[in-house]
C-alpha cells in the first residue's frame, strides 16, 4: 500500500472522483493551473480540462453562489475556499442557501452535491487570519454537513463519502497535518461513514474526544496518561454535524469520564454541545464533571499560539482533573 | 489584461461617457415608434403573453383583497411590471432556467402555473410544493424550470451564473435568466455573479428589474451612477436597456440577449426601466415615501394597457373577450382559493423531512418527543394534534382560520 501525505490522499480523492463522473468539478482560487495555494488540486485542471477544474475571481460569495447554483442544476462541484478564516463572506450563501435549499422548496430542488472543501486550524504560525477553526458556526445549521478527517486515509476515504453525498457537506482539512501527517493509503477507491465516529482506542477510565488535528494531540495526551496507568478511551467524531452521539454515550457509559477537545474558542464551541447531549445521557454514571480542553475566548493569536492553543499537555491535566476528581 | 494605450496627460474620465439609452419600439398609445421595428410575434404569441399579463394583474388585485380580508398572511403584486417579466419569459425557451427574487410571479403565470398551485403555496396547504415552509409568494416548479424563491436578496444571483455553467457543460442549448430589483444590485452577490459570468463565459441573462424603489428607498439614494446597466462595461459584458412596460422591446432585447448567450456563451444585462405601481408587499404603504402625482403619472404608462391598445390595432383583441376573460379569471381564483383554503395543512412529519436526504436519528428523536408532548397537550397544537389523529374533529384550528367561506 502506498504511502501518502494528507494532500496526496485529498489530490487522490479528487482525482477519482473526476474520473469516475463528469459532473464532479473543482473550482476556486488558484485551484486550476496552479493547483491550489495547498497544492491539492494538483495536475487536475491538465487531466480533465480547464471546464472542469479552474481558477475562480477572489470572491467567496460569488464561489459558494456559483457551486449552489452548479450542484442545483446537477453537477456535483466541489468548491475550494482558500482558508476556512475566508469563508465568511460565503456565510450567506451557506447557511441561508446551500443547508436550507432542499427544505425550502420540499425537495423539488437540492443542492446535495455540493463539497465545500477549506483548510483550518492552528499551529502554523499564521495569526488571526489563517488559523481559525469555524465549525461550530456551521454546526449550528441544519442542512448542512460537518466533516473534519484526522489523517490521510480518513481524509481519503471521507472526502469520496462528501463528493458523493445526498446532501451538502463542509469538509474541514486540519492544514497543519496537510504535509505532516503521512500513512498507508490505499491506491483504490473506498469511502468510510458521515456520522459515525470511530473509536481509535479502547480504554476503560476516562473517554477523549475530538476530531481532525486534535486527535494527535489527544494521541499524546494519552501516552502521558497511560504511563500513569489512566486507562483512556479515545473516539474521534469524523464528522460533527450530524455527530454520534450513539458511540460517545456508549464510551461514557463505560469510563464514567469525558474529556472533550477543539482548538476552537471555548464559549459556543462544539465541545458545550457534546457536554450537554452527554450529561443528559449518562447523568447517573459520571463520575467527574464533562472538561472542556480548547482555545481562548481570544481572536487566534501568534507569537503566543503555543500558549492559546489546547495541547498534549493541557489534554493531560485534564485527563488527571478528571480521573481524581 | 488592462487597455495598453497610453497618455501623457492626466485626464479623468467622470463616468457621464457610459450614459445608455433606453430602447423602446411601442408607444403608450400602442404604435410603433418611427424607425422602431416590430419583434416577431404571432398572434398565439401575443395572445399567450397579453393572457398571462391579465392573469397576472388579475390574481395580485384578488389576492392583495384576499390579504386585507385577513385570509392571507401576506402578499407581494407584480402590478405595473408585467411587460418586464412576461415579456422576458416569453423570450426564452419554456425549458430555460428562471431564477427570479419574488416578484414574478407572471413568469410562472405564462409556464402555466395553474392557480390552484397558486393556491396550495399561497395558503400552505398539504399540496404546496413547498410543504408549507415558506412564506407566501415563495413558488417553486421543477417541471417550469422555476427555482423556488428565496427570501435573501440577490443569492440568486451568483446561482444563476453557476446553473447556467452547468447548462453550458451539459451542452442542450438552454441558459438560465436570473430577475433582481435594482436594489439588490447592491448586493456583493451581483457583482460577484456578473464577473464570474463573464469571465468564465456563462449563457446567463441578468436581468434587472429598476422600479425605482427598493421597499422605500428610491433608486437616486440606491446609486450615484445612471442606473444599473453601466456596470456592465466594468464587467466587459454585453447590455442593453429597455423600457420596462414595453413589451415588445423587452420581448426583442430579451430574444437578442438569448441569442447572445446561448450561441456565443455570453451573459447579458439588461436594464428594465418600470415602475412598481403597488406597494412592496402587503406589509408596506407607499404613501409614506411617494406621492400620488408620481404614481398616477405611472398609471398611465400601464404595460398592460400599452400592449391592450397594440393588440386592437392588430385585430388580435377586443373588449368582449377582454370582459369575458377578466370574469372567467375572477371566478378562478374565488374558486381554487376556496379549494386551497380548505386543504389541511402538511403533515407534523414534514417538519423534519428534507432537511437531509433522509431524516437523521437525532432529528427522529426530537420529532418523537415532540409528538409526545403535543398529545400531552392536543388542543395548544391544533395542526400537529391532527396530523398524528386525523380523526380529531376540525376544531378551533379551522374557525382561527377567518373567513373561510
Amino acid at each position: 500500500m502506498p504511502t501518502m501525505n494528507m494532500l496526496q490522499a485529498i489530490n487522490n480523492a479528487l482525482d477519482i472522483a473526476m474520473a469516475e463522473d463528469e459532473k464532479v468539478l473543482c473550482f476556486g482560487e488558484d485551484v486550476g493551473g496552479f493547483g491550489g495555494v495547498f497544492r491539492a488540486t494538483s495536475h487536475l485542471q491538465e487531466k480533465y480540462g480547464r471546464a472542469r477544474c479552474f481558477n475562480t475571481p477572489l470572491v467567496e460569495q460569488g464561489i459558494i453562489g456559483f457551486a449552489n447554483g452548479l450542484a442545483a442544476q446537477g453537477s456535483v462541484p466541489v468548491a475550494e475556499i482558500q482558508f476556512a478564516d475566508y469563508i465568511f463572506p460565503a456565510f450567506d450563501q451557506i447557511v441561508n442557501e446551500t443547508a436550507k435549499f432542499r427544505y425550502r422548496s420540499g425537495d423539488l430542488f437540492n443542492v446535495g452535491g455540493l463539497t465545500i472543501r477549506a483548510p483550518y486550524g492552528g499551529g502554523i504560525s499564521g495569526g488571526h487570519y489563517h488559523s481559525q477553526s469555524p465549525e461550530a458556526y456551521f454546526a449550528h445549521t441544519p442542512g448542512l454537513k460537518v466533516v473534519v478527517p484526522r489523517n490521510p486515509y480518513e481524509a481519503k476515504g471521507l472526502l469520496l463519502a462528501a463528493i458523493r453525498d445526498p446532501d451538502p457537506v463542509l469538509f474541514f482539512e486540519p492544514k497543519r497535518l496537510y504535509r505532516a501527517a503521512t500513512g498507508e493509503v490505499p491506491e483504490e477507491d473506498y469511502q468510510l461513514p458521515i456520522g459515525e465516529a470511530e473509536v481509535t482506542k479502547e480504554g476503560t477510565d476516562v473517554t477523549l474526544v475530538g476530531w481532525g488535528a486534535q486527535m494527535e494531540v489527544i494521541e499524546r495526551a494519552v501516552e502521558l496518561a497511560e504511563k500513569e496507568g489512566i486507562s483512556c478511551e479515545v473516539i474521534d467524531l469524523r464528522s460533527i454535524l450530524p455527530w454520534d452521539e450513539d458511540s460517545v454515550a456508549e464510551s461514557v457509559l463505560k469510563t464514567g469520564r469525558l474529556v472533550v477537545t477543539h482548538e476552537a474558542p471555548r464559549t459556543g464551541g462544539f465541545a458545550g454541545e457534546i457536554a450537554a447531549a452527554i450529561q443528559d445521557r449518562c447523568f447517573l454514571y459520571l463520575e467527574s464533571p464533562i472538561m472542556r480542553v480548547t482555545g481562548l475566548d481570544t481572536p487566534f493569536p501568534l507569537t503566543l499560539e503555543k500558549e492559546y492553543l489546547p495541547d498534549h499537555l493541557k489534554i493531560f491535566e485534564a485527563i488527571r482533573e478528571s480521573v481524581n476528581y | 489584461m488592462t487597455t495598453t494605450r497610453d497618455t501623457h496627460a492626466p485626464d479623468f474620465l467622470a463616468g457621464d461617457e457610459f450614459s445608455i439609452p433606453t430602447y423602446r419600439v411601442l408607444s403608450q398609445e400602442g404604435r410603433l415608434f418611427e424607425g422602431a421595428e416590430a419583434p416577431e410575434l404571432d398572434r398565439d404569441q401575443a395572445r399567450r403573453i397579453y393572457h398571462a399579463m391579465i392573469a397576472t394583474r388579475v390574481l395580485d388585485e384578488r389576492m392583495m383583497a384576499a390579504q386585507r380580508q385577513g385570509r392571507l398572511s401576506f402578499y407581494m403584486q407584480c402590478t405595473g411590471e408585467e411587460a418586464s417579466v412576461i415579456g422576458a419569459t416569453a423570450a426564452l425557451d419554456d425549458a430555460d432556467m428562471i431564477m427570479a427574487q419574488y416578484r414574478e410571479q407572471g413568469a410562472l403565470v405564462y409556464r402555466g402555473f395553474s392557480f390552484d398551485e397558486f393556491m396550495n403555496q399561497l395558503f400552505g396547504n398539504e399540496l404546496d410544493y413547498g410543504k408549507g415552509r415558506q412564506m407566501p409568494i415563495h413558488y417553486g416548479s421543477r417541471k417550469l424550470h422555476y427555482m423556488t424563491i428565496s427570501s435573501p436578496l440577490a443569492t440568486q444571483i451568483p446561482q444563476a451564473t453557476g446553473y447556467a455553467y452547468g447548462q453550458k457543460l451539459a451542452g442542450g442549448g438552454q441558459c438560465t435568466i436570473v430577475f433582481f430589483g435594482e436594489g439588490a444590485a447592491s448586493e456583493g452577490d451581483f457583482h460577484a455573479a456578473l464577473n464570474m459570468a463573464a469571465v468564465h463565459e456563462v449563457p446567463v441573462i441578468f436581468f434587472c428589474r429598476n422600479n425605482g424603489y427598493a421597499i422605500s428607498t428610491p433608486s437616486i439614494e440606491q446609486f450615484a451612477a445612471d442606473g444599473v446597466a453601466p456596470r456592465a462595461f466594468g464587467y466587459r459584458m454585453h447590455v442593453i436597456r429597455v423600457d420596462g412596460n414595453d413589451i415588445l422591446a423587452v420581448y426583442r432585447a430579451t430574444q437578442e440577449a438569448r441569442r447572445i448567450a446561448v450561441e456565443h456563451n455570453k451573459p447579458v444585462l439588461i436594464e428594465a426601466m418600470t415602475y412598481r405601481l403597488a406597494a412592496h408587499s402587503s406589509s408596506d404603504d407607499p404613501s409614506g415615501y411617494r406621492s400620488r402625482k408620481e404614481e398616477e403619472a405611472w398609471r398611465e404608462k400601464d404595460p398592460i394597457l400599452r400592449m391592450r391598445r397594440w393588440m386592437d390595432g392588430q385585430g388580435w383583441w377586443d373588449d368582449e373577450e377582454e370582459k369575458a376573460l377578466q370574469e372567467s379569471l375572477r371566478r378562478e381564483v374565488l374558486e381554487t382559493m376556496k379549494r386551497a383554503e380548505k386543504r389541511p395543512p402538511p403533515p407534523l412529519d414534514s417538519l423534519v423531512t428534507d432537511v437531509y436526504a433522509d431524516v437523521t436519528p437525532a432529528l427522529q428523536h426530537q420529532l418523537d418527543a415532540l409528538k409526545a408532548h403535543i398529545r400531552r397537550y392536543p388542543d395548544a397544537y391544533p395542526r400537529g394534534a391532527r396530523s398524528l389523529d386525523p380523526g380529531l374533529s376540525q376544531g378551533d384550528d379551522a374557525a382561527s382560520d377567518k373567513g373561510g367561506a
